[in-house]
């Protein structure tokens, strides 16, 4: 590949243009969606060839280092790169736990051989990675895990349960929280990867109330570990695994922004006015026909706006130099809250209409709408739970005591 | 906060000084408490003139120092969080706006420069009735010989009894209801015929009663175009709803700063209440909210500046949202100090009677949730 370098952003630009533009198959054109990076669905020739592609530019990690395959280039260069596949309805085919989550967290805290083996086919978009932090037992309290990890000398020996790992069912390799010291609570836990292809891991997929979902119960019975995949400290994942959360909320607030109409898993696409103009007609001065569910609806368009007004808030705010934005801690409450407002509200404006599960009878989009509305119910579970969001918003920004602290 | 320029920094940082050392809220209970008729104190507001604060948005070749809305808004912001009682926002905001959108070079020369220094206070008088509904205008503008004769009743004018300069709409063709046919005067208070009533709200401002007794005025008094005032109007409202949404959300921020402060002082149960998660979600469903409303009131103003086709929506976006907030908070405030909060020694009161009265003023959260729904469409 030709090396962008340089200060020159509309060279850059001119030259990603030019890339994109023989390496883009149109026929791809505003097909990406959310979670490709753990799609179960086999990939088509087209979709593999612009992985590669991507992948052999770093592209779809522009802004990791590219000692580690990685795109190496400057936010300014990222954001070029961005808008001009959003010019011609490219998207990147790069994604998934892997590079929201993951990689950033072992570009932090991972050594040198860990970071050579593994960040490479995170950024070719080789390897998919699922998370293993939730247990039966340990959701919101999340610190209360069990799954055991066992220095055996020469190897880790881990054994337990982990739930509600998605992808886990289509996932190559997994970073997991687990116990290495029983005698404590947040010191006694590590930060562990492994293949889950090694002998004891056996994944269960979860049926929703949605249907069939991402999520899987996992569980490992005496699954031996290389002692090199043990990242940062010994007792000391808690840390890491805060970190890599923090990451994973910021991914999951992105969902309620009145720009993100493309719905997906997690929530619905869909104007809640123009759906309530077609479906609930109009009275004879143009306006919603019944005059209560129209005062929700711009009630709910308003929220939607202050919300994406608050991201890019958040956005220019980060890009100058005050510091990080005290808004972004609000971000996954106020997002995952708009979203499933948004949902509520279009299944209550089809009616029976929006009701329907399968079959005849119903359009794709009505079908969608359904399953998004029943799946978003997630969103304020995971990634930390609205209450717990809450608890993060007292302690951290209002400076209030913990009340669980003991 | 939005991203601010060098000068915005220090134009904010020398209105947080001020209004904490020279217009704390004890200020305002003084102003009170004297029962003085203005609802302000002259001195306090000569020395806001004196530091430009009545110029911000008025053009530097009428003495001002055009420096823009965002700017303006954080003075309002820091203003709002002390309840400083000034003409800023009626007169160096609403009216000198109206002046300056619609004014000849004449009338610009004769008001402007007063506007900024303080001098004259000038407000919108513009409302007939108990709500807001600027195309419900019933004052009559006849044409005569030399001009226009006024006459009607304008109603819950803001510093209306401090006001040297009245910006009147006025129907000179149409009926009651239509946005046609509206024009906009200047119209002096001295002016024979005008008379004025002190209106004593709860929140202890200087609104007023404004009554038009067959007042003449001559050709130079009209505002822009006649009874295409409608435009103008509007413009000068978002303006003025603007300001006032950034007073709103400094009065917000700092109803909730005092109010977390107790959470963090106040002991029951042998601990700080603010330990209990009763409290703690409020309090985060409270900051959430403001952080909310801070992005709509930034936005609004950014977009006036930049003269953007989405300043009505915008506009009304914000009113609401920081409307929503500011009667959350307000009785949050009183709520979580418990009784000490209903005493009349506690600030807790001052925001609450404050809140309603904002609410109230340019557009409740009812009518600018209405507006936004008819911008869009539906």
């Amino acid at each position: 590949m030709a090396d962008f370098g340089g200060d020159d952003i509309e060279a850059f630009r001119a030259q990603a243009r030019d890339w994109l533009r023989t390496h883009f198959p149109p026929l791809l054109k505003g097909r990406g969606g959310f979670m490709n990076g753990e799609g179960g669905a086999s990939a088509s020739a087209d979709i593999r060839a612009w992985t590669k592609a991507m992948g052999e530019t770093g592209w779809g990690v522009p802004t990791w280092p590219k000692a580690y395959g990685g795109g190496g280039l400057s936010t300014a260069q990222a954001r070029a790169l961005q808008q001009e596949m959003n010019a011609i309805g490219a998207w990147n085919p790069i994604g998934g736990m892997g590079v929201m989550m993951f990689g950033p967290t072992l570009l932090e805290y991972g050594n040198e051989a860990q970071k050579q083996r593994h960040i490479p086919s995170i950024a070719r978009g080789e390897i998919r990675w699922c998370q293993g932090f939730s247990e039966p037992g340990a959701g919101s309290d999340l610190a209360s895990l069990q799954t055991k990890c066992e220095d055996k000398g020469d190897h880790w020996l881990v054994n337990g349960q982990k739930v509600w790992t998605s992808g886990a069912q289509w996932a190559d390799w997994c970073f997991a929280l687990v116990r290495t010291d029983p005698s404590k609570k947040h010191e006694g836990i590590s930060f562990l990867i492994f293949d889950m292809r090694t002998p004891g891991v056996e994944v269960r997929p979860i049926k929703l109330i949605a249907g069939a979902s991402p999520f899987c119960e996992t569980f490992f019975t005496d699954v031996k570990v290389p002692k090199e995949n043990l990242v940062g400290p010994l007792n000391g994942g808690w840390a890491i695994g805060k970190r890599l959360l923090q990451h994973e909320r910021s991914g999951i607030s992105g969902g309620g922004g009145a720009g993100a109409r493309g719905g997906g898993m997690f929530g619905v696409g869909g104007s809640p006015a123009e759906l309530a103009l077609e479906y609930v007609g109009v009275d004879d001065a143009g306006r919603i026909a019944d005059s209560d569910l129209g005062a929700r609806v711009v009630a709910h368009e308003m929220d939607a706006k202050a919300f994406q007004l608050t991201a890019m808030r958040t956005v220019q705010e980060s890009r100058s130099n005050q510091g990080p934005s005290a808004a972004t801690s609000i971000m996954k409450n106020a997002g995952t809250k708009v979203g499933q407002d948004r949902a509520e509200l279009i299944i209550e404006i089809l009616g029976h209409q929006g009701l329907g599960w399968e079959g005849a009878g119903f359009s794709a989009e009505e079908l969608s709408f359904v399953r998004g509305w029943l799946g978003g119910k997630a969103t304020t579970i995971f990634g930390g739970s609205a209450e717990i969001q809450s608890n993060i918003i007292s302690k951290r920004i209002l400076g209030l005591p913990d009340p669980l602290a003991s | 906060m939005a991203v601010l320029t060098e000068e915005q920094s220090m134009l904010r940082d020398a209105a947080r000084t001020w209004t904490r050392e020279k217009s704390p809220v004890s200020a305002f209970r003084k102003v009170r408490d004297s029962g003085a008729p203005l609802g302000y104190d002259p001195a306090a507001f000569a020395e806001m003139a004196e530091m430009g604060w009545a110029g911000v948005i008025i053009p530097e070749g009428y003495g001002g120092s055009d420096f823009g809305y965002l700017s303006l808004g954080l003075i309002l912001e820091e203003t709002g969080r002390t309840l400083t009682a000034s003409p800023i926002l009626s007169s160096a905001l609403a009216a000198a706006s109206a002046v300056i959108l619609g004014g000849t070079e004449a009338q610009k020369e004769a008001w402007l420069p007063k506007i900024a220094s303080g001098e004259v206070v000038a407000t919108l008088a513009v409302d007939e009735g108990a709500h807001h509904r600027p195309s419900h205008v019933n004052t009559k503008a006849a044409k005569t010989g030399a001009g226009y004769t006024l006459s009607g009743t304008k109603t819950f004018v803001l510093e209306g009894m401090a006001a040297g300069l009245f910006v009147v709409s006025a129907r000179t063709a149409g009926a009651d209801g239509d946005k046609e046919g509206i024009s906009l005067f200047l119209v002096p208070a001295d002016a024979k015929g005008v008379s004025r009533k002190a209106l004593k709200l709860a929140d202890s401002r200087g609104a007023a009663k404004v009554v038009f007794e067959n007042v003449e005025v001559g050709a130079d008094a009209l505002l822009g175009a006649e009874g295409q005032g409608w435009d103008l109007l509007e413009k000068t409202l978002d303006r003025a709803r603007a300001g006032l949404a950034a007073e709103m959300l400094g009065s917000a921020v700092q109803a909730f700063e005092t109010t977390l402060d107790y959470l963090k002082t106040r002991v029951q149960f042998g601990q700080v209440i603010g330990a209990f998660q009763a409290l703690q979600h409020r309090a985060a469903k409270m900051f959430t909210d403001l952080e909310l409303a801070r992005s709509c009131v930034e936005a609004a103003l950014t977009a006036i500046d930049n003269d953007s086709p989405d300043v009505p929506e915008l506009v009304s976006l914000a009113k609401a949202k920081v409307g929503d907030t500011l009667h959350l908070v307000s009785n949050e405030m009183v709520q979580m100090h418990g009784g000490i909060g209903m005493t009349d020694a506690h600030d807790a009161g001052l925001y609450l009677k404050r809140a309603r009265a904002t609410e109230a003023t340019y557009g409740g959260q009812a009518y600018h949730r209405d507006r936004y729904a008819r911008l869009h469409g539906y």
